[in-house]
């Protein structure tokens, strides 16, 4: 049954899921996660380029 | 020469308008004179990478709606068959990652600088509001790929609608329907709400650090014996 | 208590007018410009790097091809009314007690049958009649009553689930009456790719409407597998998921999450629940600044004084 399912539908790959217990993500979704975790350190600590002042 | 005065000059020179229309202009211009709408300047404050998310957000949803208009131009099953149409059914999906990626740490920021301070609630109340359409908008993007995934989302995605009663009306089988909410209904929904709380973000301005303070440098550097020293501060 | 309500007063006065403090140059237009150009790099990068995933679709030809006796079984049970379907309740039928409430409420009911499936009509009975050679079996079936339909359905039903491999072709002999004539045309059918044009259409030229199919579909084990092989159904996170290894709709984590854990993982009403909840924590979300606690939380963990670093070192 399951040969028949995988040459029905013709995905690329599977997919990666990761778990842990019952909690699983797949590899896309973590990805994401991450660079959003990621981008908002950086936003937090990388210094603002200073830009030219007034008054 | 405060911002303050600056806003208040062009209605204050202007006698009371009569007319609806001239009403409208002066409320308008008084609540977002055009220095508010297109700024050339921002409080010294405003300098964090933080702060370029929301236009990130802008930027994405320009790209969102780019790409839907070409994938508009020839129809939901065009990606299927043609190389150049996958590819931009490519740069919508993408586009559609990032406008979320940036929106999403947009809405961290602004939670952690509690940027509602200020008479600023509707902003953020706007804000969450273009975030919980847009998820609606993507939802029945998913539902229009017309491939494997739509047909599992349609199927899968009716109970929880049904129990809330919704599904009735809502269907997410009818590829009409969805085709429908997702090229004219959503896309105007987010449009608008994002105008609206970019609007209310000019008319109030960007929130002030928390616990700022009348003795703060940068507040008190504008009075006129402490101006010298502020330009060696960097 | 009183000494963090007399910085907040300052606060807020300060919050509530215009700054009149130290400006910096700010281009609005520049930066949005820098915005378009980053982001459509990432666009175009990301595009031309991953591409997208377009798994085809599945027809009820497929189905019928791939697992005939999946199709078989499916067809029996919608004949019989024993499908999920066919006792589903609003809005494609009445069933009673089949809707999801919490309490008194019943917000499924609400709606009524907007959507009326009649199981053994709408998916094998009304198909077959538009064969131009009608199965001799339809006027078997037509002329019966109620309890001699139930009594064949169940009969081919336990006897499909008997046989080898649940292959319809190797089922023993049994008191079925039209049921096998009746499936097996309707799989032949399904075969020809009829069916497929036959349940969207309803009797119009156009087609944008494939509740029946997919609700057939659905009432099969074939859809779902194929479903579940890739990670999509609703107890694998399958509503933010993707297939292959794309990102899907991520921001659905916490909706999917519910239905990961008790009390929702086997509740009956489970869907009721869950989107309650998440409406009740999306107005959570668009109240929080009126929300005591949580509207306080960015002054207890100090993350502002990392965003606004050169503010408050300089004060």
């Amino acid at each position: 049954m399951s040969g028949a399912f995988a040459s029905a539908v013709n995905a690329v790959s599977p997919g990666i899921y990761l778990g842990w217990g019952g909690f699983v993500i797949q590899l896309g979704n973590l990805i994401v996660i991450i660079a959003m975790l990621v981008l908002f350190a950086l936003a937090l600590f990388l210094p603002f380029p200073h830009g030219r002042r007034r008054r | 020469m405060s911002v303050e005065g600056r806003t208040t000059e062009t209605p204050a020179d202007e006698p009371s308008a009569r007319t609806w229309t001239g009403k409208s202009r002066q409320w308008l211009l008084r609540r977002l004179p055009p220095e508010k709408l297109l700024p050339d300047d921002q409080p010294s404050y405003v300098a964090s990478w933080i702060y370029v998310f929301g236009i990130g957000a802008i930027a994405s949803f320009v790209f969102v709606i780019l790409s839907g208009i070409v994938l508009s131009l020839n129809g939901p099953l065009w990606y299927h068959v043609s190389v150049l149409g996958h590819f931009v059914n490519s740069t919508h999906l993408w586009s559609v990652e990032l406008f979320f990626i940036t929106m999403v740490i947009h809405l961290w920021g602004k939670y952690w600088m509690a940027a509602w301070r200020g008479g600023r609630a509707l902003t953020w109340i706007t804000g969450v509001v273009s975030f919980a359409v847009s998820i609606v908008a993507a939802f029945t993007g998913y539902l229009l790929q017309t491939n494997f995934d739509s047909q599992w989302i349609a199927f899968q995605a009716k109970d929880a609608l049904n129990a809330v009663g919704i599904g009735a009306w809502f269907n997410v089988a009818d590829l009409g329907q969805i085709f429908m909410w997702h090229i004219t209904l959503m896309p105007l929904a987010v449009a608008a709400v994002v105008v609206l709380h970019v609007i209310l973000v000019r008319m109030h301005g960007v929130v002030p650090p928390l616990d700022a303070a009348e003795s703060d440098a940068q507040l008190r550097s504008t009075t006129p014996s402490l101006i010298d020293t502020e330009g060696d501060a960097r | 208590m009183s000494g963090r309500s007399t910085p907040r007063r300052n606060d807020d006065a300060l919050a509530h007018r215009p700054w009149r403090g130290t400006l910096r140059e700010y281009d609005l237009f520049k930066e949005l410009t820098v915005g378009v150009v980053v982001v459509g790099v990432l666009v175009l990068g990301l595009s031309a790097v991953f591409g997208s995933p377009d798994d085809r679709s599945i027809t009820l030809r497929s189905w019928a091809t791939s697992a005939p006796a999946d199709f078989v079984a499916t067809a029996t049970a919608e004949l019989g009314g024993t499908s999920d379907l066919a006792s589903y309740g609003p809005p494609y039928n009445r069933t009673p007690d089949a809707t999801q409430t919490i309490g008194a409420i019943d917000l499924q009911s609400l709606s009524g049958v907007r959507i009326p499936i009649d199981t053994a009509k709408d998916f094998v009975i009304g198909p077959l009649t538009t064969l131009p050679a009608r199965p001799a079996a339809l006027s078997v079936w037509s002329a019966s009553t109620d309890k001699q339909r139930t009594a064949w359905t169940t009969a081919y039903s336990d006897a499909l689930s008997k046989a080898p491999k649940n292959d319809p072709t190797r089922v023993g002999k049994g008191a079925y009456g039209p049921v096998p004539a009746l499936t097996t045309a309707l799989l032949n059918m399904a075969r020809t790719g009829a069916l497929d044009g036959v349940l969207s259409t309803k009797n119009s030229f156009f087609n944008l409407d494939y509740s029946r199919s997919i609700l057939f579909l659905g009432d099969g084990t074939y859809f779902s597998g194929l479903a579940s092989s890739l990670h999509l159904t609703g107890d694998q996170w399958g509503v933010m998921n993707e297939t292959g290894n794309y990102p899907g709709q991520s921001w659905l984590w916490l909706f999917s999450f519910w239905y990961q854990v008790e009390p929702f993982k086997s509740a009956p009403n489970a869907d009721l629940l869950v989107v309650s909840l998440m409406l009740l924590l999306t107005l959570a979300l668009t109240l929080v600044p009126f929300i005591p606690g949580l509207r306080s939380l960015p002054r207890w963990i100090p993350v502002h004084r990392l965003i606004w670093r050169d503010y408050y070192r300089r004060r």
